[in-house]
């Protein structure tokens, strides 16, 4: 299928300011530059504020880098009044946390977005979204709480022995439950980054050329197959954008998951026992961490973190490439 | 946090300048800071207010951004004085005066105590708890509410067969501090295995942030048993068991017995204040209970300054006991209030 006429349709259209640049061409021979300028600052400002916030994660953490060495990285013992800090919990419980999220978050996101930008009336799907976007902005310790007061009762009233019943006898839902695990801290996670693969998904599937579809209707596809071989593998990019961006968001949460995740530095098979994860533990910690080496373990918790994150990203990035190819040659 | 404090000088400089102009007294407002302990904030709040009220010229502010805050920030000389519910180590004090070049005092203000709440169902009377039935549950050696070590204690209870849930804080604080300082002095499996800090390695547990997340979990998680502050369980009404003390006395805590135990330990109260009284003797002392401190340099160059935190200490030590139990802060005995009057002496 060939989308080249959608795409010089753009080019075509005359540049914007251009009657501007030939009226007043001696100020915008000024303005250009300095635009350019601006906005180059703008991009550069970004650029600086990660290496400073890296070189500072690097440099208050010299003593615990030095000291503990690699040692942190895989050992379980976290133990501040022996001065011996390993972060191999944290991360396992972070990483945990946020795939199992995502494993839910994705489908159910895309999902919910293909119906609000196909199968909805443009009226109700703008407004669905506005409700969405809102989900988007509640304040991080509102879905804490709302994990603490509504989803671990219920999760440890109902939902988990009547889970353990049917696939208990797998490793990963075994065990007793306490309400406050990392399935709990999943499944908030999964609430908190949905309407972010909703809201970005959404608007990728709508940016599709209405043209696409049509062209597959003429050639006399069904609504599903329309959505499924054409618009989907046209928004794949953003779609995978937007679950990219929602695990970065998930790596990252820190209020909601330590209220409903235990806060129990530990690395097991179930998913219901309690757990803790690298952005809990340095909330929860820093503010008492009264020894050098402790606040420096702490720092140095963050730029694992950071790590991950960009490990993460970095993969991502070569996943849109490559699948990125494909975009217009698909089938 | 330390650029915030240096803002928050900054701030204070700018209001002393224009107090200083528009009031066109010659009294100079003179701007002294703090910052640590979050537990005795509120009370601190009010000191600070109602002294701010009888001397204009006089404010203080406090940052209450936890003890750990609190020490650094007085060790880097950001603040003028600090504030913590553990007291400082050899090290830190190593540390003070490596960077200070001189040495830091420790005056308690008032007493906090800790005290256990439980959760099991059936269950409603007062359980009490001796200390190695304390240090059992939370070494996880003992799994059952109806274990010996704690069932012996209540014979006219009848306990489940249920395992015991712990429950303790995730985020360090002063609460874990005096809880387990508690624990390593009456259990030398505590001290060997887990020792004390404001953050520790637990044995067994799940972890809530803050007493209001420990008091949760406790509340939604059945046979389970945690650790709060008793202001935060007297001001919501939460039941809490009674512990017995070095006396072989069962008691529960109150204002009252959280002093007893200041009281009991005044005779060993050392010189520096640097002391631990849990465990404390006496027959009325509620064992798990613990002096806050502020944390004031022993020589104060500004002599403005100097003037200002002397006549606060002593002022604090006099009027502002008074309004402790106001706010649910157990008050100083009089035995260490009279050691305190003569250790302001040594700020010069």
């Amino acid at each position: 299928m060939n989308t080249q006429p959608s795409l010089s349709e753009a080019d075509r259209t005359p540049e914007p300011g251009a009657y501007a640049r030939t009226r007043f061409r001696g100020l915008v021979r000024l303005g250009d530059p300095l635009f350019y300028g601006l906005t180059l600052g703008c991009a550069a400002l970004i650029i600086v504020v990660t290496g400073w916030l890296v070189s500072q994660l690097y440099i208050h953490s010299a003593e615990a880098r030095h000291e503990l060495g690699w040692r942190f990285l895989i050992s379980q013992n976290w133990d501040p009044v022996a001065g011996d800090f390993g972060a191999l919990p944290f991360i396992f419980g972070t990483l945990v946390t946020s795939v199992v999220a995502l494993l839910m978050a994705a489908p159910l996101g895309v999902g919910t977005a293909i119906f609000l930008a196909e199968m909805t009336p443009r009226r109700l799907s703008s407004f669905l979204a506005f409700l969405v976007d809102l989900l988007a902005a509640v304040p991080s310790v509102i879905y804490g709480l709302l994990g603490i007061f509504l989803l671990v009762p219920l999760l440890s009233s109902t939902v988990v022995p009547a889970m353990q019943k049917v696939v208990g006898f797998l490793p990963i839902f075994s065990g007793s439950f306490f309400g406050v695990s990392l399935f709990s801290a999943s499944l908030v996670l999964v609430i908190m980054v949905v309407p972010f693969i909703v809201s970005i998904s959404r608007e990728v599937l709508l940016a599709v050329p209405v043209e696409q579809r049509e062209a597959s209707f003429a050639l006399g596809s069904t609504h599903w197959e329309t959505v499924w071989k054409v618009v989907l593998p046209c928004a794949r990019r953003g779609i995978y954008a937007s679950v990219f961006l929602a695990l970065a968001r998930a790596l990252g949460e820190t209020m909601a998951v330590t209220m409903v995740i235990g806060n129990n530095p530990q690395i097991t098979k179930s998913l219901l026992a309690p757990g803790y994860t690298i952005a809990a533990v340095v909330a929860n910690e820093f503010t008492e961490a009264t020894g050098d080496l402790y606040l420096s373990a702490l720092i140095e918790l963050g730029l694992v973190l950071f790590g991950i994150t960009f490990v993460i990203n970095g993969l991502a990035r070569l996943l849109i490439l490559a699948t990125g190819k494909g975009l217009y040659h698909h089938g | 946090m330390r650029s915030m404090a240096l803002a928050v000088v900054a701030m204070a400089a700018l209001c002393g300048t224009g107090g200083q102009l528009s009031a066109q007294v010659n009294k100079e407002t003179i701007s002294v800071t703090g910052a640590g302990a979050t537990f005795p904030y509120p009370m601190y709040a009010k000191w600070f207010d109602v002294y701010h009220r009888l001397h204009p010229n006089i404010e203080i502010n406090y940052q209450s951004i936890g003890s750990g805050g609190g020490i650094r920030q007085v060790t880097e000389g950001t603040v003028d004085f600090g504030a913590s519910d553990g007291p400082m180590n050899d090290e830190q004090l190593k540390a003070f005066r490596g960077k200070r070049g001189c040495d830091i005092l420790h005056f308690p203000t008032v007493l906090g105590g800790v005290v256990p709440t439980y959760n099991i169902p059936g269950v409603t009377g007062e359980i009490k708890f001796t200390p190695a039935a304390l240090a059992g549950i939370f070494l996880g050696t003992v799994t059952r509410w109806n274990d010996p070590a704690i069932a012996n204690a209540n014979p006219d209870m009848k306990l489940p067969a249920n395992n015991i849930v712990v429950v303790h804080r995730s985020d360090g604080s002063g609460t874990t501090y005096i809880w387990v300082d508690f624990l390593s002095k009456v259990s030398k499996e505590w001290k060997r295995e887990v020792g004390l800090g404001t953050s520790v390695k637990w044995p067994v547990g799940l972890g809530g942030k803050g007493n209001e997340g420990v008091s949760g979990l406790v509340k939604q998680t059945a046979n389970s048993i945690g650790y709060v502050e008793l202001i935060y369980a007297v001001q919501t009404k939460l039941a809490y068991g009674s512990v017995q003390n070095a006396a072989g006395k069962f008691i529960k805590a109150d204002l009252k017995s959280v002093t007893a135990a200041a009281a009991g330990a005044a005779e060993d109260i050392p010189d520096d204040f640097r002391v631990s009284i849990t465990n404390a003797p006496g027959d009325d002392a509620f064992p798990i209970a613990s002096f806050t401190w502020l944390l004031v340099p022993d020589q104060i160059k500004e002599q403005a300054k100097h003037k200002a935190i002397v006549d606060f200490l002593h002022w604090m030590l006099a009027d502002g006991q008074k309004m402790a139990e106001a706010l649910e802060y157990a008050p100083l005995p009089k035995e260490v209030v009279e050691k305190e009057k003569k250790a302001v002496e040594k700020v010069h």
